[in-house]
């Protein structure tokens, strides 16, 4: 069995027809080539995965114990390394290639995980899309504000998990389900319908659904 | 070139004669009827273009049994078959829209004199 994904990256998004006429809303994702750098053995680590390496980058960007990793395997240095998981099969190759058009056909459905967009330090009303208060009828200074945060004696506390204002975005998300428009081989480009996680640019992983994947 | 814009350069259409706003168009439209595919013709005042690249759109405006239609085409859509430019017309704006303010002789665009098409 192949691989369940590859890691990429966000190029942006644009529109694309299909051939009844339909626009459709489109990420395009550079998706690979990525290389085996190391693999997992279920003897030998207890369970089956290959490593891949993706971006190339000069091994004076990196520290030397992780260009020493790159020499131990013969291959390139790269500047992001992740593991994807084998259901069943021996991995690839260390040095071996894992190219889009191997991995997924148009019309399938993927999940893509990134990071999605730092905010900063942002209001109840963005980041957990509280209605705040009206904007007329006597409200005085409370307009983006999240309300109560608890009762009174009893319980005394504030529930943990409360939610409130606080960092918003910059953390891994994964939107699962996306359409696969196009795989363009030759040029390692995927479109995906619809949005993903990140700004342009951003590193994202894209993988089989969990039930392709076993 | 950019792999995006290399993308939305593959999809503009070839051929797509000059035309303007004030220009009269002839829009041959894909129709699909069940399984069945027809074409039809959309002929009326182009009041404007807006967009850019593979995403550009034109509005076409006519008269139908006293009605005023407006029809907005996305540019490089598959499903327009053709475009023909009919009548160039002599306007001094990029957007038409008053045209709609109008009715009858009042709404003509004037042909441009030296080009006919």
């Amino acid at each position: 069995m192949p691989l369940a994904g590859l890691i990429g990256r966000k190029l942006g998004m644009t529109q694309v027809y299909t051939g009844a006429g339909v626009l459709v809303p489109v990420t395009v994702i550079q998706a690979g080539p990525c290389t085996v750098v190391a693999t997992r053995r279920p003897e030998r680590h207890g369970y089956a995965a290959a490593q891949l390496g993706f971006g190339v980058v000069k091994p004076q960007r990196l520290p030397k114990p992780v260009t020493g990793q790159f020499g131990k395997a013969g291959t390139g240095t790269f500047a992001v390394l992740r593991e994807f998981r084998l259901a069943n099969g021996d991995p690839p190759a260390v040095g071996s290639e894992v190219i889009v058009a191997e991995l997924f056909r148009a019309g399938e459905r993927i999940d893509v995980s990134g990071v999605s967009k730092g905010h900063g330090t942002t209001g109840v009303m963005k980041r957990h899309h509280f209605s705040g208060f009206p904007g007329s009828h006597g409200t005085h200074e409370y307009f983006r504000h999240g309300g109560s945060i608890g009762n009174r004696s009893y319980p005394g506390r504030v529930f943990k998990g409360k939610r409130m204002a606080g960092r918003h975005g910059a953390e891994r998300v994964t939107v699962r389900n996306l359409e696969v428009v196009a795989v363009r081989g030759e040029e390692h480009l995927l479109l995906v319908r619809g949005a993903i996680p990140g700004a342009r640019g951003g590193t994202v992983l894209v993988r089989k659904r969990p039930e392709a994947r076993r | 070139m950019n792999p995006i814009d290399r993308i939305e350069a593959e999809q503009l259409r070839k051929g797509v004669p000059v035309f303007k706003p004030g220009d009269t168009v002839r829009v041959h439209v894909r129709v699909v009827e069940g399984d069945k595919e027809r074409i039809q013709v959309f002929e009326g005042t182009v009041l404007g273009r807006s967009g850019g690249g593979n995403r550009e759109t034109f509005t076409v405006r006519k008269t139908s049994y006293g009605v005023g239609v407006e029809r907005m085409f996305p540019l490089h859509s598959p499903r327009i078959d053709r475009i023909e430019v009919v009548a160039r017309g002599a306007v001094r704006r990029a957007k038409l829209y008053y045209l709609r303010e109008r009715s009858g002789r009042a709404a003509r665009v004037t042909e441009e004199a030296a080009s006919k098409a």
